[in-house]
């Protein structure tokens, strides 16, 4: 499996793989979501004490996961990059962080959606949004400092140590929020409970986690693909792809 | 032998970044300057009522103490990587990771220890009784270590950037949750009546991992940044 | 007698940015050899310079060297607040030279500043500040190898006199140089050999 993996590490290979992939990857995120949210939406039932509310979760929870997920997965491909002096993985790496970043904000959007009926406030500082609030500016402070730093490889290891750091911080931020928020619970603000799970309900989360999967894939394959291109602008093939499809338009 | 030479390198480096400071101290004591300034704006700005201010007091203090701790980390590194110190730091048989350490300790001594010694006054004006603000000065004496050592993290990373200062900030500030919320935690716990133990060994814990953590990544860090 | 040289450097590549500036650069540096780096403005002197010194890793190739260079740059390490002796002292601590006062006085004293040793290093002009940089170089006198970058920068000509007899007894001692200069260099015994870098190592 490795040794598959490692000659897909060439960018023209990896290029050309992802061209194949990608009309897979978007029929599937199109099918998984439209399957997840068919169930999620009309076919789970109502729940007992939110209602009908409380259906965003399928929403928000597989947003939440694939916000922390990314980011393991992002700070994993940069510290390759860099460790390596692997040149893709660096570049995978930048162009998981909008991903995750947008993931983050739809977390934090639905959980406000979901927050509104339930307790009649847009915003709660409970220990989730927070934490999820937090990650958000990890993200962004990622972004701003490969942004801010022109030349690539220094922006690339800068990132990849930034990455690592927060890496190693997010267990311990995660811990002193849930320590935070269980200190503060007098103060009214509890915790969004999801409803006891139907096994309806687990199959439309699961869709919905794997529909985002499917997502994250071909948006990260895409942006990637541009990186490779600018990145390897002046090597042969891409001069050729450049030529051939400038032929074709 | 190698050890004496080792001590002699990491004393230097505070030695001589405390002389610096010391020849340039106006510019050093800003930051405590701030702090006062902008811990004031709070009761001015969220009305005089006694109870509130000392309940907010802890929170308050600790993101001032925060904020102001930042303002200098900024020029922690810069001015050696512009003359070409820093490289001669990077050559020198001394590990990087050691100079990073003696940097981080010089810049709490010029700016966190300030900063905890003027915590006290502050907590008076905003009516704090007595055993939380013995308190609130312990855990910013345990603070602000962690400040300037996961500042000089951010200041290595962030070198020689246009933006860098801000962005320094905005980079450091979100690790720095933890020790705020173990720091403001453990004042809660005493004005509650119990033993604030758990938070105060937490934050030690804070402190040790970053002294064991912080100067190896800022060493990478500045080697990323003078290649 | 040619006895093992205290550098090489095989298959040497170097990037900035997107820029290759050179690569397959090979060479050896021996005992009481002076290698005179030449080449056009941005053909990579001072990033050969670099990776010698270690401080940036190359693009490809390898340098191999015993023991750690001594580097002077083209800025000069110098704080503007700190005493000339104060700044002396702490250079000379870092790279292990003996960093006391006396030691430090006595090696004002060679390049002609130890009048000016208490004087803040604001008060000085280029050309003094370069010389108290040597002053450091020639501390350190454990290393073998020096790396300078336009060590002649600014110096005036009694300085100029200074600094050729150091590279000569350094060379007479069994060290090496590797430098840059834009001016014709006055040191002839050993006679330097240049190293063309825009010509041998195109990219």
């Amino acid at each position: 499996m490795s040794f598959r993996l490692f000659t897909f590490a060439a960018p023209v290979r990896f290029h050309a793989l992802t061209g194949v992939l990608l009309p897979w990857l978007w029929a599937a995120t199109l099918l998984l979501s439209a399957a997840g949210l068919y169930i999620g939406f009309f076919v789970a039932p109502t729940d007992a004490t939110q209602g009908d509310a409380y259906r965003i979760i399928f929403i928000h929870v597989p947003a939440a996961w694939m916000s922390m997920l990314l980011y393991l997965v992002m700070a994993f491909w940069a510290v390759i990059g860099w460790a390596f002096k692997a040149r893709l993985a660096s570049m995978v790496a930048r162009a998981v962080a909008p991903t995750g970043a947008m993931f983050t904000v739809v977390a934090l959007w639905t959980g406000a959606l979901w927050g509104q009926p339930t307790w009649g406030t847009w915003w709660v500082w409970d220990a989730r949004l927070t934490s999820e609030l937090i990650l958000l500016f990890l993200y962004l402070g990622y972004m701003a400092l490969v942004a801010a730093i022109d030349d690539t490889r220094r922006a690339d290891q800068a990132g990849a140590l930034l990455a690592a750091v927060g890496a190693v911080n997010v267990p311990i931020i995660y811990f002193s929020v849930r320590w935070w928020n269980t200190l503060h619970q007098g103060a009214t603000i509890k915790a969004t409970a999801a409803p006891s799970m139907a096994s309806t309900m687990l199959c439309a989360m699961l869709l919905m986690t794997l529909a985002f999967w499917a997502y994250a894939f071909a948006v990260v394959f895409m942006r990637s693909r541009a990186i490779v291109l600018e990145r390897e602008r002046s090597a042969d093939w891409v001069q050729a792809l450049v030529k051939t499809t400038g032929d074709a338009a | 032998m190698n050890n004496v030479f080792m001590a002699n390198v990491f004393v230097a480096v505070v030695l001589r970044d405390l002389r610096l400071a010391w020849r340039r101290r106006i510019d050093a004591l800003l930051p405590v300057a701030f702090f006062v300034v902008a811990a004031s704006l709070f009761p001015i700005g969220v009305g005089p009522e006694a109870q509130m201010l000392a309940r907010i007091a802890s929170g308050v203090v600790w993101v001032c103490a925060l904020f102001a701790a930042m303002l200098s980390l900024g020029s922690m590194y810069a001015g050696d990587h512009a003359d070409g110190t820093l490289e001669q730091m990077l050559l020198s048989p001394e590990p990087a990771w050691s100079v990073a350490l003696a940097k981080a300790l010089a810049h709490w001594l010029v700016t966190g220890l300030p900063l905890v010694a003027v915590t006290p006054l502050l907590c008076l004006l905003f009516g704090v009784p007595a055993d939380a603000l013995g308190m609130v000065t312990l855990t910013l004496l345990l603070g602000t270590p962690i400040l300037s050592l996961l500042g000089g993290l951010g200041a290595a990373l962030t070198l020689g950037l246009r933006s860098g200062a801000v962005l320094l900030i905005l980079l450091i500030l979100p690790l720095c949750i933890p020790a705020l919320i173990f720091g403001t935690g453990a004042v809660a716990a005493v004005d509650a009546g119990q033993s604030a133990g758990g938070h105060l060994s937490l934050l030690g814990a804070l402190l040790i991992f970053s002294v064991l953590g912080a100067p190896p990544a800022t060493a990478a860090a500045l080697r990323i940044a003078t290649e | 007698m040619l006895s093992n040289p205290l550098l090489t450097v095989r298959q040497l590549a170097c990037r900035r940015g997107d820029r290759v500036l050179f690569r397959e650069l090979q060479f050896d540096l021996h005992a009481g050899q002076i290698l005179w780096l030449r080449g056009r403005n941005g053909c990579g002197k001072t990033s050969l310079l670099r990776i010698l010194a270690g401080l940036s890793p190359p693009e490809a190739g390898v340098v191999q060297q015993a023991g750690r260079p001594a580097y002077l740059a083209h800025s000069n390490a110098l704080k503007d607040d700190l005493s000339v002796l104060e700044s002396l002292q702490f250079l000379a601590c870092l790279h292990g030279a003996p960093a006391s006062a006396a030691a430090c006085a006595d090696g004002l004293r060679r390049v002609g500043l130890h009048d000016r040793r208490n004087a803040p290093v604001r008060t000085l002009s280029q050309g003094q500040r370069r010389r108290v940089a040597l002053s450091r170089l020639f501390m350190q006198t454990a290393a073998r190898v020096w790396i300078l970058d336009e060590p002649f920068d600014a110096l005036d000509s009694d300085a100029v006199t200074t600094l050729d007899h150091a590279l000569q007894a350094h060379a007479r001692t069994g060290g090496a140089v590797v430098l840059t200069s834009h001016l014709e260099l006055t040191v002839h015994d050993p006679l330097p050999t240049r190293l063309q870098l825009d010509q041998l190592a195109r990219a």
